[in-house]
């Protein structure tokens, strides 16, 4: 196997007694973009700080193309960050601010006025060449401080919440771009972003952390829909969890839910035994409403309790007889006008699911 | 009546409008005496000069000394380099100290700051007459200075003490020393509203330390030095005190010009046309520093 791009091996970082990164360790491949997701204070900007060269691990070593970064100031490693505030000088042009870096490179004016022509265009702001970062939009600027830190041709781009500073319509255009840029670029990417649905689209795989500790790393469907604990569960997308434990383990895993007041049946998992207790996990868009009663295992009787409808879906919270609350998540697949709707406030409904959806949790 | 002028528009034109007034009752009337007592004529009148006789109304005698004497150009000479040289210095040592100010951690900083402000709680005489007692040829300091300069030159240039009051030297010293304050805190107030993390940019982009400054920080600051470096030439271009006390009297500075023809001459004409030629010189260096604040004002409104 050939040696990834970036190896985070054993990496600690401590502020006086604060740990705010523990032990993690991570190999990136060339060409991915890697998302390292979590909420605010699980580490992931430090992280990608210690990356960049601002911060010093603690403890562990960071190699970058097989070198080990522990000696090198950031003015010489060959990785680049784009600020989350974008962090443009004030004082110069766009074009400077594109060329900035390239003033360290040994080529020719002409060489460097080329490149940052060339960058202007990947941006496509080569008409706003000449004005200042606060003659410019938001959406503009960012896309100065991205051509502004791929100008230099890193190996490695860090993003610090990229897309953070935009509106929701300019974020979901940006996303697409930075996708386009990082394919023609080759560049690595790793991203830091608080929000899953950005780590999502953009990534081939995401870090998932929590207090200073990568909770799991994978594809991002692969994290969503096989999360290895009931945090990972909850961070990206929402899910219901009870409480469970195994009666049964046979073709399919029988779990006996309390809350539910029924046993639920689970597709065989590994490394579990009978009488163990586990989260019982499941999506809300897993789950199917029926208005009449249908037959078969896994089927639960309620009541709608409340319901939010946001146009193209619309979420269900159901009461079960037991008093625990079940989210479902429906797409609105058929045009209907409010009395005609799928399910309405205090409808008795049934909710089934397959025994595949269903996750169990040991974490 | 009074209701129509006292609500909020009226209580905010008047709070806008008060330093105006102070303006104009303070500075903008006693300055027109001034430059019409510049082109009175002297007489032995008690207030000693007057308007009639031969020149009626303008007498430009004043006016004409100022390019023919040369005591008043030399004057105004020794006062603009005196100026510019503890602008240079104030500069030279103030900015690494509000570079300084700006990198400790919050608390150390309130510190520092009260030291920078801390001179201005004694009297300023003191600390002028102070800087007299350490110059002056009998004082333990200079005994020190001669005692090494003795030691370390050969001994046929050795001086029996050295000479620091009464000289230019002192005269910029004292100032550098008087208006350091003024220089740090203009700058400091710049520097420490610079972003951090454009210097972590730039250094990300491959600047090693000092070309972030110059590249970054320096550009940036510019306003502040120009603050800084007004807030120093100005009162020092027409310092009095300093140069009285510790200067050289054979080439006096234009303050203790304007103050002697005022006083032991008893030329208000001269002395008023000499104020007026002083006031021109410096609004000069006062519109630059105007039109960069407004520049920089604009700039901040529209991010």
């Amino acid at each position: 196997m050939t040696e990834a791009l970036v190896r985070i091996d054993g990496v600690s970082k401590s502020f006086g007694s604060f740990q705010a990164v523990k032990n993690v360790s991570l190999e990136i491949e060339k060409g991915e973009i890697f998302s390292l997701l979590g909420g605010s204070g699980c580490g992931k900007t430090t992280l990608l700080r210690m990356l960049a060269g601002f911060e010093a691990p603690t403890q562990g070593r960071i190699f970058i193309d097989g070198v080990d970064m522990a000696a090198v100031p950031p003015w010489e490693r060959p990785v680049h960050m784009m600020f989350q505030s974008y962090a443009l000088f004030p004082h110069m042009t766009v074009e400077k601010n594109i060329g900035y870096g390239l003033k360290h490179e040994a080529m020719s004016h002409s060489d460097r006025a080329a490149r940052v022509r060339e960058m202007l265009d990947l941006v496509q702001l080569t008409q706003f060449a000449t004005r200042k970062p606060h003659q410019i939009s938001g959406g503009q600027r960012q896309r100065v401080a991205l051509a502004r830190a791929l100008a230099r041709q890193p190996k490695l781009l860090l993003l610090d919440e990229p897309l953070a500073a935009l509106d929701k319509k300019l974020r979901e255009h940006t996303q697409f771009e930075l996708m386009s840029i990082q394919e023609r670029t080759g560049v690595t990417f790793i991203v830091v972003t608080h929000d899953q649905e950005e780590a999502m689209t953009l990534s081939d795989r995401i870090a998932v952390m929590d207090q200073g500790v990568v909770r799991q790393v994978g594809r991002p469907g692969a994290v969503y829909e096989f999360p290895n604990s009931k945090f990972v569960a909850n961070f990206l997308g929402s899910i219901n969890a009870f409480e469970a434990k195994v009666v049964a383990i046979g073709a399919q895993i029988t779990v006996d839910v309390p809350a539910l007041g029924q046993t639920v049946q689970a597709r065989a998992v590994g490394g579990l035994s009978v009488g163990q207790s586990v989260t019982m996990a499941l999506r809300p868009e897993k789950i199917t409403i029926h208005r009449t009663p249908v037959e078969g295992a896994n089927v639960l009787a309620g009541e709608i309790k409340d319901l939010a409808y946001f146009g193209k879906d619309s979420l269900y919270r159901v009461a079960l007889p037991s008093g625990a609350l079940v989210s479902v998540h429906a797409v609105n697949a058929a045009r209907a006008s409010d009395d005609e709707r799928l399910a309405d406030w205090y409808d008795k409904v049934w909710l089934s699911f397959d025994p595949a959806s269903v996750l169990l949790l040991t974490d | 009546m009074i209701a129509r002028w006292f609500h909020r528009r009226g209580w905010s034109d008047m709070v806008i409008g008060l330093p105006y007034v102070w303006l104009l009752i303070f500075f903008l009337i006693p300055f027109l005496i001034v430059v019409g007592m510049s082109f009175a004529t002297r007489t032995s009148t008690a207030p000693p000069f007057g308007f009639g006789g031969e020149n009626p109304l303008i007498n430009l005698t004043g006016y004409a000394r100022l390019f023919t004497d040369t005591l008043y150009i030399r004057a105004f000479v020794t006062s603009l380099t005196n100026a510019a040289g503890a602008m240079v210095l104030c500069l030279l040592i103030g900015y690494p100290m509000a570079l300084g100010l700006t990198r400790v951690d919050r608390g150390w900083r309130n510190i520092l700051l009260m030291l920078v402000i801390l001179p201005f709680w004694t009297s300023f005489l003191l600390r002028v007459y102070a800087w007299m007692g350490l110059m002056g040829s009998n004082s333990w300091f200079n005994k020190l200075l001669t005692g090494a300069w003795n030691w370390v030159v050969p001994q046929a240039w050795d001086v029996a003490n050295v000479p620091l009051m009464h000289s230019n030297f002192a005269v910029v010293l004292v100032m550098v020393y008087t208006y350091l304050p003024f220089m740090i805190l203009p700058l400091y107030a710049n520097l420490e509203r610079l972003d951090p993390t454009l210097d972590e940019a730039a250094m990300d982009l491959g600047s090693r330390p000092f070309a972030v400054f110059r590249d970054v920080t320096l550009p940036q600051s510019i306003p502040g030095i120009i603050a800084g470096g007004m807030l120093v030439f100005i009162p020092a271009a027409g310092e009095l005190v300093i140069p009285t006390l510790v200067g050289d009297s054979s080439s006096p500075m234009i303050g203790r010009v304007i103050s002697d023809e005022f006083s032991s001459a008893r030329d208000w004409p001269m002395a008023s046309a000499v104020a007026v030629a002083l006031l021109i010189l410096m609004v000069g260096p006062m519109m630059v520093y105007s039109r960069f604040e407004a520049r920089a004002q604009a700039r901040e409104r529209s991010e």
